[in-house]
């Protein structure tokens, strides 16, 4: 399947396939991009306003309650994106959607940055509340683990080097990763509580609104960032694509014409495509 | 049925001939054992409360270190080719490849563990658990062992990779086989952590073979 036919023999039938298509997608995604940068800019910069002069500080915690407005958003986003990475991981394993693999590469280093966000800020946020960076609490752990495990996904397309065959292999591996986070996280929690009784509890659970607010509009906020990031992410990656089969085609075609063989290319194969 | 036994059959055998990875992974999982204690200090107690830890961490890494030798060689001179079109599901041939990888890499570690847990000055009870919980547990590293391998068997340096993606998912088998030390004494003695790791490794056998054969179907497309 390659990255750059939109020739109308080739034109998919349903509308579905139809604007998930790559060179189609590029088409309509372009349109996409500026409005959805300024409404991001826009949610952050009222809901920055908000969290920073617009909320009261905590009666316990203090200023440092303004963490969480960008902790939360964060963690959330964690988990999300594996969820997008495991939808389009199902779409690229049953429907063999080049545009399935894409979006579940650009996910992954995302996915990776909001983690380890997450982790950071709630370092951040620990130290003053909690007295401590870091505790083996059970929330904390299988983040670290999730950070981990994002880690090794990013890796594993680095190691890739012809990323449409490593992306079917990709997706096993991030649906198996998915089936076991609910188990990662379950016995992290069981083994915490061997050890000791959890004290601490974030995000009690009763919020006032004055904190409420700000908090839903910088979870709005960071998720718009989020798609953002992926769409800018989806297309470089099917250009990058693209590039790359046609600069294979360029050295197969000036290689066949000054008479060289094909097998004198590193990659062999040399039918120019992604296959 | 037949054929299940065969692929096991074969890789018995070419682990016998070829056998140096198991008793380099052997030596490793001594060495770590004894590496741990001259690091922690020859302390009778703290060694014997680490010891199910420190016998576990060793089971763990010296787990990864074989991986390769799953499928590779297979891959190379195409025998996972014609496997894929043999009277035999790929699955089948996933799972029979996980229970010899279990027989070759598990089985020798389970059976050299006594020799640790004298070095660590473990108590029988303990020592007994931590037995069961091998046994209980080694099958689940077994088959995310097999998986991190098929998903890097076209990969030059796979061997490097795999134990990234390995290891987050076999936290889970760590806790439990640990905590399952405790089960026979002790004042928190319960088999639910035994309970625990049977379910995981019941869990990791009968689905890692479906997703090995979809990554090494991929793999050989």
């Amino acid at each position: 399947m390659s990255m750059d036919n939109t020739s109308p023999v080739n034109r998919p039938r349903n509308w579905f396939s139809a604007l998930a298509h790559p060179g189609i997608f590029l088409g309509w995604s372009r349109h996409f991009i500026r409005p959805l940068i300024f409404l991001t800019a826009v949610t952050f910069v009222i809901g920055l306003w908000f969290s920073f002069f617009n909320s009261p500080p905590d009666y316990q915690m203090g200023e440092t309650v303004r963490i969480m407005y960008i902790h939360v958003p964060t963690a959330w986003l964690s988990q999300m994106i594996y969820s997008i990475m495991a939808i389009s991981a199902i779409g690229s394993l049953v429907w063999r959607h080049p545009l399935a693999d894409v979006a579940m590469k650009a996910a992954a280093p995302l996915g990776a940055a909001f983690t380890a966000m997450a982790l950071f800020t709630g370092a951040l946020w620990g130290r003053p509340t909690w007295g401590t960076y870091w505790e083996w609490d059970g929330r904390m752990t299988s983040t670290l683990v999730l950070f981990l495990m994002y880690l090794g996904l990013v890796a594993l397309w680095n190691t890739f080097s012809e990323q449409s065959r490593g992306a079917r292999i990709i997706a096993v591996f991030t649906l198996v990763g998915a089936i076991n986070i609910p188990i990662i996280k379950f016995s992290v929690e069981w083994w915490n509580a061997l050890h000791q009784p959890s004290i601490i509890k974030a995000d009690g659970l009763s919020m006032p609104a004055s904190i409420y607010t700000p908090l839903l509009i910088m979870t709005l906020a960071f998720t718009l960032l989020f798609f953002v990031l992926h769409l800018v992410n989806i297309r470089s990656e099917i250009f990058r694509r693209r590039a790359n089969s046609l600069e294979r085609r360029h050295v197969m075609e000036s290689g066949s014409e000054s008479g060289h063989g094909a097998g004198e290319w590193p990659d062999g194969n040399g039918n120019g495509r992604e296959t | 049925m037949r054929a299940f036994l065969i692929v096991i059959g074969r890789d018995l055998q070419l682990a016998v001939k070829n056998g140096g990875t198991t008793v380099t992974q052997l030596i490793f999982y001594l060495s770590i054992g004894v590496i741990m204690p001259i690091a922690i200090g020859p302390d009778k107690q703290v060694l014997a409360s680490l010891a199910p830890a420190i016998i576990w961490t060793a089971a763990l890494l010296s787990s990864l270190l074989g991986l390769e030798r799953i499928f590779v060689g297979d891959h190379e001179d195409g025998t996972l080719l014609s496997m894929g079109h043999a009277n035999i599901s790929m699955a089948a041939v996933s799972l029979a490849k996980i229970v010899s990888h279990w027989m070759i890499s598990a089985m020798p570690l389970i059976f050299a563990t006594p020799l640790l847990a004298v070095m660590l000055f473990m108590e029988m009870p303990e020592f007994l658990a931590t037995m069961l919980a091998l046994l209980l547990g080694t099958p689940a590293l077994a088959a995310l062992g097999a998986l991190g391998a098929a998903v890097s068997v076209t990969l030059k340096r796979g061997g490097v990779v795999a134990p990234i993606l390995i290891l987050p998912l076999a936290i889970p088998v760590l806790i439990f086989g640990v905590s399952g030390a405790n089960s026979f004494a002790g004042p928190s003695a319960s088999g639910s952590a035994m309970l625990f790791l049977g379910a995981i490794s019941l869990l990791a056998v009968a689905f890692a073979p479906f997703a090995i054969s979809l990554a090494l179907r991929a793999a050989e497309e």
